[in-house]
């Protein structure tokens, strides 16, 4: 009897070992900061061991830089190896999974080799992180910026620095938008470009393609709805009213921000029904295989189009029009969420030496030619140049005497706001829900949002 | 031998029990400790007493979702325990090829959670379009259907395993036995395999009903809480209220139910133990 219980405790405990395996994915979150403490780790042997080849180099401390951005991380280790070739100041750049920057973040700042160097997404991001934050008033950085307002303030001091300015609004296919009849100058306005897009979903199924993208609301995607074209409304509110952050907002704009997204769900290329399940890749192959003519993203989407075979000559970024404000004089959507912060915990020599990377980064050759070529455009007064389309179609506007739309979706109470105004949109696309809760999530949870802090 | 082993038994626990006191006991100790404070990083804490607690306890969300992780986990345990012991009851009678099946069945758990959820997310959402249904995101509904169904295909073969190993351990002589006596197949199921059995749903319904309650990565990648909430787990609440939020007070509320949620597990397994214990019989 006793070797059957055996063999029955025997054959659990094997299965046991077996979904240890299979359950690896429930480990994932903590994985991303072990697998980045790993890499922590190695990079401290190497410092360790360039110490002892160059004990300057150990004076002057060393450089620990927690990177948001994946799609970088490649740049960043090429040229942290050149700057330590060059100068022998040790710098170690680790990349956060896709997703998990706060996590990690959390995890990295509390051991004895914490992050020098990290990000915050602006003003609501800095709430949590200000304790951690360097002032970076009067620094060689902050020196190098070509605007005050490209500084990230708390109170008085300087928390954090931007260091890349994106652009976004309607990506168009110039040559589908000619194919229907249409040019860009056509659009100038939201009367204009309901015209088009409307006229076009007539003649879809003779014309072969569609107005917009798919709209899609899954979680890869549906940033571009909850928090970028949210800000169009946010911003004519502020503008109306001349601030730059409400606690409490009335929801002004919010009729305009209902024509929009009408206009996009009803002339695009899925039903309003299946928006839940799209996805950023599901638009971005849309667009890409000439599926439809607008594509609302921003400027950091010009490589992968390119990549995938589009050309200069057919793309060009036009301004969301919702129907406020001055169209005339309306801009491309043009600012930052990504702000450098310097920990303020580390020690002086490592703080001194982060800065230092810093303004090599922004003011050497080798530098800005990185940061312009894999991030985009910098606010720096050495930046090199840039051959992104739409950056230049940004400063073409604004060369022409058009006032770019500011970034207000930083000053989104928190990440629970932007979840609560994505629900409403889906469910209302889809016709489970009313457009009054899209308000509702919109105007009351703001304020209840802000209320909690 | 025994000698030896009686001498050096601490040598042997060592590693595991430092492994247990640094993986677990200080970690746990210190995430009781860290419920009690205000905190952004575990470093700069302040202890603040019962506030954190007094904002979980009222938090109507974290009760929502405490009661859609009552009813899947009722649910689940049952649809799981039941369908994977009828699995086993036919894969321990002799059919052909009742290996490869084991092994088929067997083979949905060695794939993440993660994985699982967005496959099967695609899969019934394609179903939900076709039937003109709303979809996983739009209606709490189907998304808890959804995670039922997930559950059960992940788990089944799981606790299938375990119900084949307790059935195999039935003495031969009990089932001759009660057959000479006359009694039928389901005499035969109630009267002596289940009781045999007892084991065997001991452990598949503690695992089932915690793996249940503790549910977060399918409930994340299949539905993400939408809408609106209306489907979220405890595990994805407390995550949300943990990351999602800005401010340090966040923090604090997330760890009072993380706190909370860990006692509940606690409890309600200590419960079902002891009920499925008291069922067991002596071979």
């Amino acid at each position: 009897m006793k070797k059957r219980i055996l063999a029955m405790i025997l054959a659990s405990t094997m299965v046991l070992g077996l979904t240890a395996c299979g359950g690896a994915a429930s480990t994932d979150t903590a994985a991303a900061p072990a697998a980045t403490e790993e890499a922590a780790d190695e990079a401290e042997v190497a410092d360790e061991a360039e110490e002892v080849e160059a004990p300057a180099a150990s004076g002057e401390g060393q450089v620990y830089y927690l990177n948001f951005k994946p799609e970088a991380d490649e740049a960043w280790q090429a040229i942290a190896k050149s700057y330590t070739d060059q100068t022998g100041v040790p710098v170690t750049v680790v990349t956060a999974a896709s997703g998990t920057y706060e996590e990690t973040l959390s995890a990295e700042i509390v051991k004895d080799e914490a992050p020098t160097l990290f990000q915050v997404n602006g003003p609501v991001g800095l709430a949590n992180w200000a304790d951690y934050c360097y002032d970076l008033n009067g620094s060689s950085l902050y020196n190098e910026l070509t605007s005050d307002s490209f500084a990230l303030k708390d109170g008085d001091a300087v928390a954090g620095i931007a260091y890349v300015i994106e652009s976004y609004g309607l990506i168009t296919n110039t040559k589908l938008l000619g194919e229907a009849g249409y040019t860009t100058d056509d659009i100038k306005s939201f009367e204009d470009l309901k015209k088009v897009a409307e006229d076009i979903t007539a003649r879809s199924a003779e014309l072969g393609f569609s107005a917009f993208t798919s709209a899609g609301m899954d979680g890869s995607s549906d940033w571009r709805f909850k928090t970028h074209l949210a800000n169009l409304p946010l911003y004519f509110e502020y503008k109306a009213d001349g601030v730059d952050s409400k606690t409490e907002i009335t929801g002004s704009y919010l009729d305009n921000y209902k024509n929009i997204w009408d206009l996009y769900i009803n002339n695009a290329t899925c039903s309003p029904k299946d928006l839940a399940s799209k996805t950023g890749d599901d638009a971005e192959n849309e667009f890409a295989e000439g599926k439809s003519v607008f594509f609302q993203n921003g400027s950091w989407e010009y490589a992968n189009l390119i990549n995938k075979g589009m050309t200069d000559d057919e793309l060009a970024m036009i301004p969301i029009y919702v129907g406020a404000g001055d169209e005339a004089n309306q801009g491309l959507c043009t600012g930052t969420e990504n702000y450098w912060c310097v920990n303020s915990e580390a020690s002086e020599e490592d703080i001194q030496a982060t800065i230092d990377f810093l303004t090599w980064m922004v003011t050497s050759a080798e530098g800005t030619q990185m940061l312009s070529d894999t991030i985009g455009v910098i606010p720096f007064k050495n930046a090199a140049d840039t051959t992104n389309l739409f950056v230049l179609n940004d400063r073409a506007y604004t060369a022409a005497g058009k006032t770019p739309v500011s970034w207000n979706f930083t000053t989104m109470p928190s990440e629970e706001w932007k979840n609560g105004v994505g629900s409403a949109l889906t469910a209302y696309a889809a016709g489970t829900g009313e457009w009054d809760a899209v308000v509702s999530a919109f105007v009351d949870e703001w304020a209840a949002e802000y209320a909690l802090k | 031998m025994e000698n030896a082993i009686k001498k050096y038994w601490p040598i042997f626990v060592l590693p595991t029990l430092a492994a247990f006191c640094v993986g677990f006991v200080y970690p746990f100790v210190q995430g009781v400790y860290l419920s009690f404070c205000k905190f952004t990083t575990i470093k700069k804490a302040h202890f603040i007493g019962l506030k954190n607690y007094a904002y979980a306890l009222t938090d109507s969300s974290f009760w929502q979702s405490f009661e859609f992780t009552t009813l899947f986990m009722i649910i689940s345990t049952v649809l799981i325990n039941v369908l994977a012991f009828a699995i086993a009851l036919a894969l321990t009678s002799k059919i052909k090829g009742s290996n490869a099946f084991r092994t088929v069945f067997f083979m949905p758990n060695l794939i993440g959670g993660i994985v699982l959820g967005y496959i099967w997310q695609i899969l019934l959402n394609c179903v939900l379009s076709l039937l003109e249904q709303p979809l996983l995101a739009l209606d709490a509904k189907y998304g808890f259907i959804g995670l039922v169904i997930l559950m059960c295909w992940q788990q089944i073969g799981y606790m299938m395993i375990i119900y084949i190993a307790g059935l195999q351990s039935i003495p031969e002589d009990y089932l001759e036995a009660a057959k000479i006596d006359g009694a039928t197949d389901r005499q035969i199921l109630f009267k002596i395999k289940i009781p045999n059995v007892m084991p065997s749903i001991t452990i598949c319904s503690f695992l089932t009903i915690t793996n249940g309650f503790k549910l977060f990565d399918q409930n994340l990648a299949l539905t993400g809480g939408e809408p609106a909430h209306a489907s979220e787990m405890m595990a994805l609440n407390i995550y949300n209220t943990f990351y999602s939020r800005s401010g340090a007070q966040w923090k604090g509320y997330g760890q009072a139910k993380a706190v909370v949620f860990c006692i509940m597990v606690i409890l309600i397994s200590l419960v079902q133990l002891k009920f499925t214990k008291s069922r067991e019989v002596q071979q």
